[in-house]
C-alpha cells in the first residue's frame, strides 16, 4: 500500500516505546481540583458559581455569550472553595474555579443517555458539543462546536480524524485509538453527520500500524476508511494532514473548510461520542506521563483540574536532576515550571527530562535546511532575520503568518539559532499591527 | 520533587544533534581524498603549503576575533581550517610560501572577517585570497609544474585548459586525454586536478547533506549544455563537454566552492538559478574569455548576486495560489 505524506517535515527520535504498551489508568480524583475559566481558543468563560456552592460532576460552572469559547464543567462533585488567579499552563495567572472533591463522584441529574445518537440533527449535535464544552484535544483548543459549522456556502464532503499523534513520547491518543476503538468510528459518523459530509478518514502514521489494523477491522457499515500515513512530523499539522491525504491546498489564511474538509483529533472524536451517547462534558482526558525525567511513564485519564503534581505523584514523581518538564509534546509542548499547576482539555501530555545547558547559537551559515524542512514551505531564517531587526512589512510579505510554530526549522538548525521563539514575535507583532489597521 | 531547578524555554525542546564545527569538519573529511591525490601528484611539499595556509588561516582569525572582542569558539568551529585548506588546494603547486602567507590573510581579513565574519561574508572567502594572488603576482600564479609521476623533467608545463585555449584547431592526441583528466595525472592547481578524489569527497557530503546537490548539478548540467553545442557545431575546434567538465577547477569549484553554504542562496529556485548562472558563465569565459579558466570568477560574480537571488526566490508558500 502506498504511504501518503507531505513534503517537508523531520523525523525526530520518537521515544514511542516508552508508553505505548501502557493501558490507560484511571487517575483517582485528587482531593482538591482547579479548574481554570480559559480552557479554549477565544474568549475566557465567566464564572456560574460562587464561593461556597455546592456543586456536582459534570455541572456547567463557567460559561461566555461569545461565539469563540466553551463552557467549562466540574470534574468532581463537592464544594467551591473559592475563584481566585492560579498558575496556568500557558504561563499566567488566571481565573480559576476551586472545588474541594467530596469523593462521591455524583454526577449532575442533567447528564442522560441518548438512545440513538445517530438520528440527531446536525443542529442538535453542535448544540450538545458546545453544551459538553468539547475544545481541539490534540493542542490548540478551538471550541469544536465552531468547527462542526461549515459556513453557508461551504460544503464539507470528507472528515478527516487526527490520529497521527505525530510528536515524541505521546501514545495517549494511540492508546484511545486501540482500547476505545469503536467510541472512536461512531463519534466520526457523529461529526460526518453534523458536517454533512459523504465519509470519514482516520489518518494514522505507519508506526502505529495496530491502530491501523484495528480501525480497518471495525470500519464495517460506515462509510469511513482508515489511511496509513509515512511516520513524520509534524504528520498531525492540519493543513499538512489535509495535504497528504486528499492532495488538498488549504488557501493561506484560510480553513479547512475552504477545502471541503474537517478535522477533529481523535481525543476530540471520542469527546463527542460521549457527549451525544452519554451527555458526558469534557471533565476528564487521556494523558501521556513519559520521558526519562518521570520514574513510571503511564498513560493515564486524568481529571481536568487535577494538579500536575497529583499525576507525577502517581507515576512515582520526577527522577533526580529533571529540569524540563512540558505540557504537551518535546516538539510544541509548553515549558512548565509549577508543579500545582492543572491539568486542562488541551493537556495530552506531560513529559519531562534533563536538558544539558543550552547550546551556543552561532550566526546564520545560510544552510537552507530550515527552508528544506518547513512543512508550510517557508523561509524560516529570512523571517527570522525580519523579526529580529522589525522589518514587520517584509516578514508578512514573506508569509510570518503562515507559520505553524512546528519547530521543524529549529530542530534542524545547526546554529542554534531560536527560530520559532523570533518568528513568533514577528507573527504577533504583524498580526497586532493587522489588528489595529482594521480597527481604524 | 524540586520545582525550583525547571527550566522555562521556548519551544521546541528538541534539537537535532548537529553543530556549525560538524558541518565544517565533514567537509574537511570531504577534502582528504583530494589532499591525499594532490600530495601524490605534486609531492611532499605540497603538506608545506597546506600547512601554511592553515596556520595563516587560523591565526588571522583568531588575531582579527581578538580585535573585534569575538568569542574565541568562532576560530574553533572550522570555518578557517576550510578557508586554509581550499585556498592551498586552488594555488599552483609551485607556489612560493611568503605568497600562500599573503593570500590566506587576505582570504580571512578581506574575504570573511571584513563583512562580519561567519555567516556574513558574501563572497568565498578562499577566492577572495585566490584572486588577490592572481591580481598581485599575475605571473607567479600562472606558472605550473608538471604532476611528479609524470617523471618530466621540464621547469614548467602548461595545464589542459591553458593547452586548449592555445591551440586553433585540435587534432588526435593534442589535448590532454580523459583518463588523465580523470586521476588528476595533469598540470593545475594543487587540489584541483584529480576528479576522482574530488568526488569521492563529494559522495560524502553529499550523502551527509552538508552540499546541496542542486548547485553541482546545475553547474555541470549548464557547462555540458553550452559547451555541448559548440562541439556538437565544431569538434575540430572545441573540446567536448567531458573533457571541460574534468578538466581546471571545474570539479573543485561546482563541489566544494560553489556549495560553500553562506554564499549561496537558501532557497531551492534559488540554488539552480545560481548554478545555472555558474556553468553558464565558466563556458563563456574558457571558450571566448582572454583566460583559460573561468571558475574562479564565474563563482565570485554569482555569489555577488545571492542576496538578490534570495529576494526573488521566495518559494511558494503552502495553500498559496500556483504562479502568484
Amino acid at each position: 500500500m502506498r504511504k501518503q505524506t507531505f513534503s517537508g517535515g523531520i523525523h525526530p527520535p520518537g521515544y514511542k516505546h516508552l508508553t505505548e504498551n501502557m493501558r490507560l489508568e484511571r487517575l483517582q480524583p485528587p482531593e482538591r481540583v482547579f479548574i481554570p475559566l480559559i480552557q479554549s481558543f477565544g474568549a475566557a468563560a465567566e464564572p456560574l458559581v460562587k464561593k461556597g456552592d455546592e456543586v456536582l460532576m459534570g455541572q456547567k460552572i463557567g460559561d461566555s455569550r461569545e461565539l469563540f469559547s466553551a463552557p467549562v464543567h466540574s470534574s468532581v462533585s463537592g464544594k467551591v472553595l473559592s475563584i481566585t488567579g492560579y498558575p496556568h499552563p500557558l504561563g499566567s495567572l488566571v481565573p480559576t474555579v476551586v472545588i474541594d472533591n467530596d469523593g462521591k463522584d455524583t454526577y449532575h441529574p442533567d447528564i442522560k443517555g441518548n438512545e440513538d445518537p445517530f438520528s440527531l440533527k446536525p443542529g442538535e449535535i453542535r448544540k450538545m458539543v458546545r453544551a459538553a464544552g468539547i475544545v481541539g484535544m490534540g493542542g490548540a483548543a478551538f471550541p469544536t462546536a465552531i468547527k462542526l459549522s461549515p459556513p453557508e456556502g461551504k460544503a464539507i464532503d470528507t472528515v478527516i480524524i487526527n490520529g497521527c499523534e505525530c510528536e515524541p513520547m505521546l501514545t495517549a491518543d494511540y492508546r484511545l485509538m486501540l482500547e476505545r476503538t469503536e467510541d472512536i468510528v461512531k463519534g466520526a459518523e457523529i461529526i460526518r453527520l453534523a458536517t454533512g459530509a459523504d465519509r470519514f478518514i482516520i489518518g494514522i502514521e505507519d508506526n502505529k500500524s495496530e491502530a491501523f489494523k484495528v480501525f480497518k477491522q471495525k470500519m464495517n457499515g460506515f462509510p469511513g476508511d482508515a489511511a496509513l500515513l509515512k511516520t513524520k512530523y509534524p504528520q498531525g499539522a492540519e493543513k499538512n494532514l489535509i495535504d497528504a491525504l486528499l492532495k488538498r491546498e488549504v488557501p493561506r489564511g484560510g480553513l479547512s473548510f475552504d477545502v471541503g474538509v474537517v478535522v477533529q483529533n481523535v481525543g476530540t472524536v471520542k469527546a463527542i461520542w460521549d457527549a451525544v451517547s452519554s451527555g458526558k462534558p469534557l471533565i476528564e482526558r487521556a494523558v501521556t506521563l513519559a520521558g526519562p525525567g518521570i520514574k513510571e511513564n503511564k498513560n493515564l485519564i486524568i481529571r481536568i483540574g487535577t494538579p500536575f503534581r497529583s499525576a507525577i505523584e502517581y507515576c512515582g514523581g520526577l527522577t533526580e536532576g529533571t529540569n524540563m518538564l512540558v505540557m504537551g509534546g518535546p516538539m510544541m509542548g509548553i515549558a512548565q515550571w509549577d508543579l500545582d499547576t492543572p491539568v486542562i482539555k488541551c493537556t495530552s501530555g506531560l513529559v519531562a527530562w534533563r536538558e544539558g545547558g543550552p547550546a551556543p547559537e552561532f550566526p546564520c551559515i545560510n544552510c537552507s535546511r530550515c527552508v528544506e524542512h518547513c512543512p508550510m514551505n517557508l523561509v524560516p531564517t529570512r523571517l527570522m532575520n525580519y523579526s529580529r531587526h522589525g522589518l514587520y512589512q517584509d516578514a508578512e510579505k514573506w508569509g510570518v503568518l503562515d507559520c505553524v510554530e512546528c519547530g521543524c526549522c529549529e530542530y534542524v538548525c545547526p546554529s542554534k539559532i531560536p527560530l520559532v521563539q523570533w518568528i513568533r514575535l514577528g507573527k504577533h507583532t504583524v498580526a497586532g499591527l493587522k489588528r489595529k489597521e482594521k480597527s481604524r | 520533587m524540586n520545582e525550583d531547578t525547571l527550566i522555562l524555554k521556548s519551544s521546541p525542546h528538541f534539537k537535532a544533534e548537529d553543530s556549525v564545527s560538524r558541518i565544517m569538519y565533514t567537509v574537511v573529511i570531504g577534502l582528504v581524498p583530494a589532499i591525499a591525490a594532490s600530495i601524490y601528484f605534486f609531492g611532499l611539499r605540497a603538506i608545506l603549503i597546506y600547512v601554511t595556509s592553515v596556520a595563516s588561516c587560523l591565526i588571522t582569525e583568531a588575531v582579527i576575533l581578538k580585535i573585534r572582542k569575538k568569542d574565541c569558539r568562532f576560530l574553533w568551529d572550522g570555518s578557517a581550517v576550510i578557508t586554509g585548506l581550499l585556498l592551498a588546494m586552488i594555488l599552483p603547486p609551485s607556489v612560493p610560501l611568503d605568497l600562500v602567507v599573503i593570500g590566506s590573510v587576505m582570504a580571512i581579513a578581506l574575504g570573511k572577517q571584513a563583512f562580519g565574519g561567519l555567516g556574513y561574508n558574501v563572497f568565498n572567502p578562499a577566492l577572495v585570497g585566490r584572486v588577490f594572488l592572481q591580481v598581485a603576482f599575475p605571473v607567479t600564479m600562472t606558472t605550473w609544474i608538471p604532476p611528479v609521476a609524470l617523471k618530466l623533467n621540464t621547469a614548467t608545463y602548461a595545464t589542459p585548459l591553458a593547452n586548449l585555449k592555445f591551440q586553433n584547431t585540435l587534432t588526435e592526441g593534442t589535448l590532454t586525454s580523459i583518463k588523465d583528466l580523470f586521476l588528476g595525472n595533469v598540470g593545475g592547481c594543487l587540489g584541483e586536478t584529480s576528479a576522482l578524489a574530488l568526488l569521492l569527497g563529494a559522495v560524502l557530503l553529499l550523502w551527509r547533506r552538508v552540499i546541496d546537490w542542486r548547485i553541482p548539478a546545475g553547474i555541470i548540467g549548464a557547462l555540458v549544455l553550452f559547451t555541448g553545442i559548440f562541439w556538437i557545431t565544431d569538434p575540430g575546434r572545441y573540446a567536448s563537454p567531458l573533457f571541460h567538465v574534468l578538466a581546471g577547477g571545474l570539479m573543485i569549484g561546482a563541489f566544494f566552492m560553489a556549495t560553500d553554504m553562506v554564499t549561496s542562496p537558501v532557497t531551492p529556485l534559488g540554488s539552480w538559478i545560481y548554478a545555472l548562472g555558474i556553468g553558464f558563465m565558466i563556458g563563456l569565459i574558457r571558450l571566448f574569455g582572454g583566460f583559460p579558466e573561468g571558475v574562479m570568477f564565474s563563482i565570485l560574480f554569482l555569489n555577488a548576486f545571492v542576496p538578490l537571488i534570495n529576494r526573488y526566490t521566495r518559494p511558494r508558500i503552502l495553500g498559496e495560489r500556483r504562479g502568484r
